[in-house]
């Protein structure tokens, strides 16, 4: 009995002291005020007053940092225009990563650990540094406009850095593997003679691939989806360096309320409704992973 | 388990014997000759420990969420002032400081505005933010009698337009270009007047579409490799990037103007966090800079004035004689100072810049 309580609550222990706490900081921090002091908001709990101290602490508190979110469309811009570049990213990145995870599915026996090995042996290198190399190679004098140029494919150099392309082809790049797995695991499983009986029954290859294999691949499509938007949403790296100014995302807007505006409450009622925006893809995403386990058993 | 505490304990012993003698100092980056920083350490036997940033806004940030774990860290004049008010520092025990007596009272006075009695702080370096220009390529495209000293060169949308073609860079420094913007209109720069802060709104959305890219940093090379011809930037820094051509020999001839309707000048200054671990080696460190020797071959080696009288004797002649670095009494008629914005105000302005930025 002891042993149960104590390997069911290694986990809660792990979640209240990792997200549950962290997450009650951020949101005491969104209902204070700012304020010119060490640290940059009032009021802060003060034990040493007491009763009297935690009651005038808990009087301090408001909403009107969430009131001022709604007043300034800045805000719903940003988070509106993260969802859709969050979006738009994770279709391409299926688009490239179904084919690449389908071959590999596909691939003779013995080379796939090597296929796989190839698509996760980019995570050896710093994620900030592959980023940064994306700088050199879509800079107006950067490698690729340079092999265009001596190609004559084009005349003038092509202006890609600083741009949304940039930060599309930044996050396609950085989330492909997380596309991929997934996919690459339901379709291992797929079992050929189904196919092949599919075939039998009249299918085209194609027809074949829509009515068969998609349908089978579907929850590593929806793992691997939410697994690029969810982070995606909330990126900060790539806009910040593969972006230009009018890249528009809320990871930037919360830097700057953060740092130009020394506004520590207002930040952190940004990443508040930045994490109530997450809770729904990733409920649905446990659902999924759930219901695909109990098909499962 | 033993074996775990002997070497936490041993660890812990040395952390504090290394702390005895040991000042952290988190400076600009590319902001001092690295030899003085040995020197530093050869003649007082304190380890120096050296970090960089590049806004005032990390390290502001740094210093308001307190224990930062630094001696001396070098805010510009008007973080400082905001950060004074929020307690961050301590006063400096000037009896520590015998070569205060080097510094000039042109810049004391000055500085004073932000840091009153300059209690809390010492000036380490000072310049002006101006137009950074690569002649020839801006000569090309306006012509002979192209603006090169005027803030016509960026604010007036005929001569940005013809500009765009080879490249011009802001500051991405709202406390920077809306007063130069405000000063160009014919405003108060220092106004904290949000009617008045939003006038700029016109004449910037005006060049917008023309300026390639709003960064703090990134022109000191684009304007020395060509890629740019011309940049909004800090005096130093542009001087820099004519150095970095000139040794190059790449074609490239840059000039530095501080624009003739008047430019903002700014101070960075030294100050010790009022949580500094070791107080007294990080007077020893400001002591060792106000060295009339020592500043003079930081300045000598980053092109920046600073405020120390004594050490003017000792720069080379490059920087002491140029009016770019060390403007002529005309000029520094013509500087204007700003002081911090209020948090209403400020949030207006971050409001404005990311607008300006975006679009939005």
């Amino acid at each position: 009995m002891i042993r149960r309580v104590l390997l069911i609550a290694v986990p809660y222990l792990w979640l209240l002291a990792l997200f549950l706490v962290p997450f009650v900081i951020v949101l005491k921090i969104s209902l204070s005020d700012i304020a010119l002091a060490i640290p940059p908001y009032t009021p802060t709990l003060d034990f040493s007053a007491g009763w009297e101290g935690i009651r005038t602490f808990f009087a301090g508190l408001d909403f009107e940092n969430f009131v001022w979110l709604t007043q300034d469309d800045l805000y719903w811009k940003a988070y509106l225009s993260s969802v859709w570049i969050a979006t738009f990213s994770t279709a391409i990145t299926l688009l490239v990563g179904y084919p690449i995870a389908y071959g590999m599915a596909r691939a003779p026996l013995e080379w796939r650990p090597t296929l796989m090995m190839l698509v996760i042996l980019p995570f050896w290198t710093s994620f900030l540094i592959r980023v940064y190399s994306w700088m050199g190679i879509l800079s107006n004098e950067g490698f690729l406009n340079q092999l265009l140029l001596w190609l004559g494919l084009i005349d003038t150099p092509l202006i890609i850095l600083n741009t949304n392309t940039a930060v599309y082809i930044g996050i396609v790049y950085t989330y492909l593997p997380f596309m991929i797995l997934p996919i690459y695991a339901a379709l291992e499983r797929l079992d050929d003679s189904l196919i092949e009986a599919a075939e039998d029954l009249g299918c085209s290859r194609l027809t074949a691939f829509w009515l068969v294999t998609v349908p089978l691949s579907r929850n590593g499509i929806i793992a691997g989806s939410f697994l690029v938007f969810i982070p995606a949403l909330g990126e900060f790296v790539i806009p910040s360096l593969l972006g230009g100014s009018q890249t528009l995302m809320i990871g930037k807007v919360l830097w700057e309320e953060f740092f130009s505006n020394r506004d520590w409450p207002v930040a952190s009622a940004v990443a508040v409704v930045l994490l109530l925006l997450l809770i729904m893809p990733i409920v649905l995403f446990q659902r999924n992973q759930q219901k695909q386990q109990e098909a499962e058993t | 388990m033993k074996v775990q505490t002997l070497t936490l304990t041993a660890a812990l012993a040395l952390a504090t014997a290394a702390g005895a003698d040991e000042v952290r100092v988190y400076n600009w980056s590319d902001y001092i000759d690295e030899d003085l920083l040995t020197q530093f350490e050869e003649e007082t036997g304190i380890d120096l420990i050296y970090d960089v940033f590049d806004s005032n806004e990390v390290l502001e940030t740094k210093m308001l969420a307190g224990g930062s774990g630094y001696d001396v860290v070098v805010p510009s004049g008007t973080f400082l002032q905001r950060q004074i008010q929020a307690g961050a520092f301590q006063k400096l025990d000037k009896s520590q400081l015998p070569n205060l007596d080097n510094m000039w009272d042109v810049v004391l006075e000055r500085t004073e505005q932000y840091d009153p009695g300059n209690e809390y702080s010492i000036n380490y370096m000072w310049g002006t933010t101006g137009l950074g220009v690569n002649v020839d390529k801006v000569k090309e495209v306006l012509g002979d009698d192209a603006p090169l000293n005027s803030m016509d060169l960026v604010l007036k949308p005929e001569n940005m337009e013809k500009l765009a073609s080879c490249g011009v860079h802001f500051l991405d420094a709202p406390s920077e270009i809306i007063p130069m913007v405000l000063q160009y209109i014919g405003e108060d720069p220092d106004s904290h007047d949000t009617d008045v802060i939003a006038k700029t709104e016109e004449v910037l959305t005006g060049v917008r579409p023309y300026i390639q890219k709003f960064h703090s940093s990134e022109y000191i090379n684009a304007l020395a490799n060509g890629d740019i011809c011309v940049a909004v930037g800090w005096s130093g820094d542009i001087l820099q990037a004519r150095d970095r051509a000139a040794e190059a020999d790449n074609g490239v001839e840059i000039i530095y103007n501080a624009p003739k309707e008047g430019a903002q000048m700014w101070f960075d200054q030294m100050a010790i966090p009022v949580d500094a671990p070791n107080p007294e080696a990080a007077h020893t460190f400001l002591n060792f800079i106000m060295d009339a020797e020592n500043m003079a071959a930081a300045s000598n080696y980053v092109y920046y004035a600073n405020g120390n009288k004594a050490s003017q004797e000792y720069l080379v002649e490059d920087v002491i004689g140029d009016p770019a670095i060390y403007p002529d009494e005309e000029t520094l008629d013509n500087l204007f100072t700003t002081t911090p914005y209020p948090a209403k105000v400020q949030r207006v302005v971050t409001r404005l810049w990311t607008k300006i930025k975006s679009g939005t």
